[in-house]
């Protein structure tokens, strides 16, 4: 069309979006800042001093600025045009290493070149989300409207997932999960997410939070009913032709909570079993009789969303507590996080909320952090990083940084939403998703709330493959994004 | 492009579920960092050691400045038991000279301790020679967990005068309930001056904050020491006790029972102290201290008792100079009143034996022969004179303060712990025992001679005579003549005044010189040093009479007062006085005269503890 002209007058940096390039300069400093505290020794005379981890980690920033520019400096159109050859080098980079790398800490993820080391599973990230959009991106391609289509959609996501499995990188891969998001925003079922969520959510809550008791029952199973309330009046919105089923059933949960509450403050103890029962059952009544009156038989998904989930709940402590031999039981709660065990990952979690919780609200400040400080959380330059902001810089700074993760990742969302190709909504759909998956199960981990699973805080991890990663998602979106006007 | 705007409500969900985690997430963050406060203090546990540097405790030296108890280090082996990995046993064990049992039992003893914690340090072994030190800091390294603690025991350069100077031990529970400054393992002063001086003596613990990383290894100090508190070491302190003469009178008590005391009268200030038996002090220095501290307690002579001051004794005729004060302020006599004694004190079929001497007789002749009548007629005309004090028992009380006044019947207050109170009866007392109205002076006619219900410290004896010397007034006896940097208590520069005037003082001074001239001490004559005195022979129910002596001279300007108090040793004349009058020259003079050596010879060698009824095995 007009491109001839347009070529001409486009420089590479107009159109972009400049506010996202900023929190992701803002991001990448803090990083660094907390990887100089988070490996500064208090008599600075240890190997592992600053010019080892924060002075490699300011050059790979300085050379992920390059990468971006460079990124920026490449027409759209390429990422498109070679998104299949892209994504299969990279898979057939990730078959290589699962024979060439050597073996650390067991896991074969790394490829050492001379001085660097490089782990080619970051890379995958972009190179899968790159395949997925160019198979969206197919001409009046429906993931409903054939079987076939979801196999190949599950196929581009399972292969690196598998082929980083076999390097022993379970967490790295589970990071692939994610791209179920984009799945649904592309038109799966929004029940197999929901459930998907709820069965992991559930699983994970029901088995970790045994210990404190709530209303004469397990913190956990509280808080699954909760969640499973919050699921119905969610699900009511969603599907009711009209708010008001949704509504009033929020009101009934909300106002019984509230007496229960009031009850249990006058010293009148409720058996919380029997309340959720009651309530929950007394909902699904309603939500049938409403079904009924306005013939709405969607709606009723509510109700068999509820009941399979407080289902799940029952049979998930039954299986566990009464199927499950102890030793069975021991290997699930290791890899939640909740025992001690050799590999230690219940004293990492253990230090890590005393490292945050030490901080207080405005923290210890910048390199007075004694936990971070003296190594008592592993990995605090890497997977715990957190740490060490939420000891030094206390509640404000763990806010801040949630924060600026959260308006990044809305941006994300916001310009793919904007994209006029399906190709650019949904690569950026995917680096939302990844950075999701990131954020939540990184930062749960730290605090204590998620299992232990090593995967790395974005931009503030110490690691040159796992920031690169992100600056070429970041940067190839920014500069599909920027030339998104000539398709009109 | 074709749009659908039906999936692009989806969204909305994906962003909310983001929110949503992210609430939940700043929830849990606020409850980890603001509202539960607990995290704050693991971390300050985890990364801080705070190390207790002990100061170094006084020194004590004698009036002279000679010194007497000083430090000496000695080395704890210390563990925190949470830090403490695999290690060679054996190894260590043979580096200390101890056996694999040995060791096994003390982890046991250690591990049963009330304050024990592995998160703290323990005290595994303590008081390491210096060479076992030696030794095992070489090695140390490989022993992570464990740290040597330098610790302070106490030494003497003299075995002398273990009952005033006492000594330490490590704290007991009791101690630490009671005073917040200690912890587990430190040392507080036990008996004598370590312990009534132990705030003193002590100092104060510094602190030395460490960082520790997750190893537990020492990573430095922290900010530099800025939280550092440097230990200020405990003040030295100097004695009255005048370290020769306390040697010396120690050596004249050795194989008898009993005690002597010295004084100075103008200042209260204590000269000599002597307990005998006495035990050397520096048997209750570092590991061997608890056997030995076993042994002195079941010891049948009871060498830690502090017959000084903690002793009560019948004063026998001690007590008569202060009878005659009595006498003469109440005006029951004057210098003139004459009573007789006909070989003793015959009244309603009572009789108080004497000895031969002229009759009838004044107060200082009776005071020179020790007559017992001349103060039982005195303390009769006293207690029954109806027409001053309307009945027996108001006398009694009348006579019971002025004896108080001096100092009977009460702690005096001195600088030591434990101190006994002797003991005076009050009306009261007898009311209880033979019914009010039905007793009259013929009833307690024997506390008027120092025997009966009477019983008093050497010390309260001693500050008696110290009055006497004065002409009638005292300062509390103190042992401690100087703390440094610091002044002693106005307890013990102030005088106190009995309630017995001057002049009477002065009477009875003359009848105790006359006792030394021409009486009962004789034998304390000496050329050229003016003694007064009184000897005193009491009876007591363990057997032999105790033979008691108190004495000031020169008679003039009084420079020392002392009591004597042996006990089963026979007449007052036998030991008391040659004893107090050897410890009176010695002082005054340095030397014992070549004519008087036989005397310090007979004393030297004699041994009166076989009379004491204690059968030692």
């Amino acid at each position: 069309m007009e491109s001839r002209s347009t070529k001409v007058q486009d420089s590479p940096l107009r159109g972009i979006d400049w506010f996202t390039v900023i929190i992701y300069v803002m991001l990448v400093t803090a990083g660094a800042v907390s990887i100089y505290a988070a490996s500064y020794d208090f008599d600075n005379a240890s190997i592992f001093d600053f010019n080892e981890f924060s002075g490699k980690q300011l050059r790979w920033i300085g050379l992920s600025f390059v990468l971006g520019l460079a990124l920026l400096l490449v027409d759209a159109r390429m990422y498109e045009t070679y998104a299949y050859p892209i994504y299969t080098g990279v898979m057939l980079l990730l078959l290589l290493t699962i024979f060439i790398a050597p073996d650390i800490k067991g896991s074969h993820s790394w490829i050492v070149l001379g001085p660097v080391s490089i782990q080619p599973a970051e890379f995958a990230k972009f190179a899968t989300a790159l395949g997925l959009a160019k198979l969206f991106s197919g001409y009046n391609f429906n993931l409903n409207a054939r079987a076939s289509n979801y196999v190949k959609a599950l196929s581009i996501i399972f292969l690196p997932v598998i082929l980083i499995l076999a390097q022993n990188e379970t967490g790295s891969a589970l990071v692939y999960l994610g791209l179920f998001f984009v799945l649904y925003r592309e038109g799966m079922s929004g029940l197999v997410l929901l459930s998907a969520i709820l069965a992991v959510a559930i699983f994970v809550i029901s088995v970790k939070f045994t210990e404190t008791t709530v209303m004469g029952m397990p913190a956990g199973q509280f808080t699954v009913y909760v969640l499973v309330m919050v699921t119905m009046v969610a699900m009511l919105a969603l599907y009711s032709k009209t708010s008001i089923t949704a509504r009033n059933t929020a009101l009934g949960f909300a106002g019984s909570g509230l007496a229960v509450w009031i009850s249990e403050l006058f010293g009148i103890e409720i058996p919380g079993n029997y309340y959720f029962m009651c309530i929950i059952g007394a909902a699904c009544v309603y939500c049938m009789v409403e079904a009924l009156r306005y013939r709405t038989p969607r709606i009723l998904a509510a109700v068999a969303a509820a009941i399979i989930a407080i289902g799940f709940m029952f049979s998930v402590s039954y299986v566990f507590t009464s199927v499950l031999k102890p030793h069975q039981q021991m290997r699930i709660k290791v890899a939640l996080g909740i025992e001690d065990d050799i590999l230690k990952a219940g004293y990492n979690v253990n230090q890590s909320k005393i490292a945050i919780g030490s901080g207080g609200f405005s923290g210890k400040g910048f390199l007075k952090g004694t936990q971070t400080k003296l190594k008592y959380v592993p990995e605090q330059h890497t997977d715990f990083i957190f740490c060490t902001i939420g000891e030094e810089q206390g509640f404000i700074g763990t806010t801040l940084t949630m924060m600026l993760f959260v308006i990044l990742i809305l941006r994300v969302i916001v310009i793919a939403e904007r994209q006029p190709t399906t190709f650019g909504r949904v690569f950026a759909y995917c680096a939302a998703s990844y950075f999701i998956v990131h954020f939540c199960i990184n930062i749960g981990m730290v605090i204590g709330l998620c299992p232990v699973i090593g995967i790395p805080l974005p931009f503030f991890s110490y690691g040159g493959s796992s920031l690169w990663g992100f600056t070429l998602l970041l940067f190839i979106m920014l500069r599909i994004d920027a030339s998104r006007r000539h398709h009109h | 492009m074709r749009k659908d705007y039906r999936l692009e409500k989806r969204k909305y969900v994906i962003a909310s579920f983001l929110v949503l985690v992210a609430l939940i997430y700043l929830g849990r963050l606020f409850d980890l960092q603001i509202h539960d406060s607990k995290y704050k203090a693991y971390a300050d546990n985890n990364a801080f050691l705070n190390k207790t540097i002990y100061p170094s405790r006084g020194l004590i030296y004698d009036r002279n400045g000679e010194l007497i108890v000083f430090n000496q280090p000695a080395y704890d082996v210390m563990m925190i038991p949470r830090d403490v990995q695999q290690f060679d046993t054996v190894d260590f064990c043979n580096t200390l000279n101890l056996t694999r049992e040995q060791f096994d039992s003390r982890l046991q003893d250690m591990k049963r301790s009330p304050g024990y914690s592995t998160y703290t340090p323990q005290v595994l072994i303590t008081h390491l020679s210096a060479q076992d030190y030696g030794r095992l800091q070489e090695k140390l390294y490989r022993y992570p967990g464990f740290f040597i603690q330098k610790r302070i025991l106490r030494q003497y350069n003299h075995k002398t005068a273990a009952n005033v100077l006492g000594n330490i031990r490590e704290v007991s529970q009791n101690d630490i309930d009671k005073d917040p400054y200690y912890q587990r393992g430190d040392y507080c002063g036990d008996l004598g001056i370590e312990k009534s001086y132990d705030e003193y003596l002590r100092g104060q613990k510094g602190v030395e904050v460490l960082i520790r990383d997750a190893h537990g290894r020492i990573q430095g100090r922290y900010l530099d020491g800025a939280l550092d508190v440097a230990p200020v070491s405990g003040r030295n302190l100097k004695l009255s006790i005048d370290l020769g003469l306390q040697q010396y009178a120690e050596s004249l008590m050795v194989n008898k029972i009993g005690a002597v005391v010295a004084i100075q009268p103008q200042t209260g200030e204590i000269l000599a102290m002597v307990s005998s038996p006495t035990y050397d002090p520096t048997l209750l220095v570092g590991r061997q201290r608890g056997r030995q501290y076993r042994a002195l307690v079941n010891n049948p002579y009871k060498p830690l008792f502090d017959r000084s001051i903690m002793a009560a004794y019948p004063p026998g005729s001690t007590f008569k100079p202060g009878q005659g004060l009595i006498l003469l302020q109440e005006g029951i006599i004057t210098t003139g009143t004459s009573y007789p004694c006909s070989h003793g004190f015959i009244s309603g079929g009572l009789r108080v034996g004497c000895h031969g001497h002229g009759s009838p007789l004044p107060l200082k002749p009776a005071l020179q022969t020790s007559c017992n009548a001349f103060f039982c007629w005195g303390f009769k005309a006293m207690v029954d004179k109806r027409s001053k004090y309307g009945n027996p028992a108001d006398a009694f009380e009348v006579w019971k303060h002025h004896l108080v006044s001096m100092g009977y019947g009460y702690r005096l207050g001195i600088d030591m712990p434990s101190e006994g109170r002797g003991f005076i009866p009050n009306a009261p007392f007898y009311n209880k025992v033979y019914g009010e109205g039905r007793w009259s002076a013929n009833t307690i006619i024997s506390v008027s001679i120092g025997q009966g219900e009477i019983c008093a410290t050497p010390m309260q004896i001693a500050n008696v005579c110290a009055t006497i010397a004065n002409r009638g007034w005292f300062i509390t006896p103190h042992v401690v003549k100087e703390i440094q940097d610091t002044v002693i208590s106005t307890v013990y520069t102030e005088r106190h005044y009995p309630t017995i005037e001057e002049r009477w003082y002065r009477e009875v001074a003359e009848g105790m010189r006359m006792a030394v001239t021409g009486g009962t001490c004789r034998l304390t004559n000496l050329p050229d040093i003016a003694v007064a005195g009184k000897t005193g022979t009491a009876q007591n129910p363990h057997g032999r009479d105790h033979s008691a002596f108190m004495g000031f001279a020169p008679y003039e300007d009084p420079e020392i007062a002392v009591c004597v108090y042996v006990e089963n040793a026979g007449f007052g004349a036998t030991y008391g006085v040659p004893i107090g009058s050897l410890v009176i020259e010695r002082y005054l003079k340095g030397s014992i005269a070549p004519e008087r050596k036989y005397l310090e010879q007979r004393m030297l060698e004699s041994n009166t503890i076989i009379y004491s009824g204690v059968k030692k095995h």
